[in-house]
């Protein structure tokens, strides 16, 4: 029997956190940077006059979508943790977008005026 | 081969294991299935389905958010630059707390502290801007039963308010636990873990900025 098996030698298992090598500090400071840039280009398409429904919902969205990916990924330290974690937690975003887009769509939220 | 002075009549990590196997892997060594502790992998479920609880609420604000018959609606009210600058705020906290992260799985004790610190004190600024943006709401006559879009904005808001509330004390009593000294490099999880609860608040939050204040 394997009784002098550690943990790190199980196929399919994860280093643990702690024994990682993340960002330093210095890095995060630039993805904290990269964020905050992100924002204020978010909040300047606001601002912008004339820019109503899709033309600034897109955008929107799609920087929100990086923003959100990035803090998951880099500062919840996705990017070097288990895959199954990562799994775990998109199941939920994608689960409650999709439940939610269809709960909307059937109360035609979607479908314009 | 790493010798982890197991019982010879241990079965090997992966097997089925019963009462007292934990006591047969030195602690930093999760005696999973996984690799990954039971504490971290809890609340990544917990996290996953607090996007559900979320969405809902998300869900019920766009829903309702022009349903505004009696009294103002919250998106004639908001303040852009001002939540935005809460919205900065929670964003630098996220910061602090993978800085805070990163100090203790170095061992470095002051730099966890003070991050944790520094970290509750910009989620408090947060709250504290929140307060603010609900009571001028109030003032200008948009109470939570004054219609429909303003019970799903102060529900979804003070539902996150909650969230960075509790987040406030977890990172407070992980303070308290590191003065005592009860917080070597060996249980840096256990701030990853908090971490990773302060970190969700945020991505919340920049949903809830996008999709609430930004998009008209």
């Amino acid at each position: 029997m394997a009784t002098d098996t550690s943990v790190a030698d199980v196929p399919g298992t994860a280093p643990l956190a702690h024994e990682e090598v993340h960002l330093s500090d210095i890095h995060y400071v630039r993805v904290a940077v990269f964020l905050a840039v992100l924002t204020g280009i978010e909040v300047a398409l606001s601002y912008i006059n004339g820019l109503n429904g899709l033309a600034l919902l897109v955008p929107l969205l799609v920087i929100m979508a990086i923003k959100f990916g990035t803090v998951a990924l880099y500062f919840m330290h996705l990017k070097w943790d288990s895959k199954i974690l990562t799994r775990l937690f998109y199941a939920g975003v994608l689960l409650a977008a999709g439940v939610y887009v269809i709960a909307l769509s059937t109360f035609r939220l979607f479908a314009g005026n | 081969m790493t010798d982890v002075d197991a019982p010879r009549s241990a079965p090997a990590p992966g097997a089925a294991t019963g009462h007292g196997q934990q006591e047969a892997y030195p602690e930093e060594l999760h005696a999973t299935n996984t690799g990954i502790s039971n504490e971290k992998l809890a609340m990544w479920v917990f996290l996953g389905s607090e996007c559900l609880l979320f969405g809902g609420l998300i869900s019920t604000y766009v829903l309702y958010k022009n349903r505004h018959r009696v009294g103002p609606a919250p998106h004639q009210l908001y303040d852009i630059a001002f939540t935005s600058i809460s919205s900065f705020v929670l964003l630098m906290s996220s910061l602090t707390m993978v800085l805070a992260v990163a100090a203790v799985t170095r061992g470095d004790q002051k730099r966890l502290r003070t991050w944790l610190l520094t970290t509750a004190l910009l989620g408090s600024v947060f709250i504290s801007g929140q307060v603010y943006e609900f009571t001028a709401f109030v003032r200008e006559g948009m109470g939570f039963t004054t219609n429909a879009a303003s019970s799903a904005f102060y529900t979804l808001t003070g539902f996150h308010g909650v969230h960075v509330t509790i987040g406030i004390i977890m990172l407070l009593s992980v303070f308290v636990l590191s003065l005592r000294g009860r917080l070597p490099t060996e249980r840096a999880e256990t701030v990853e873990i908090v971490g990773l609860y302060w970190h969700f608040v945020d991505v919340v939050w920049i949903v809830i900025f996008t999709i609430v204040y930004l998009a008209k």
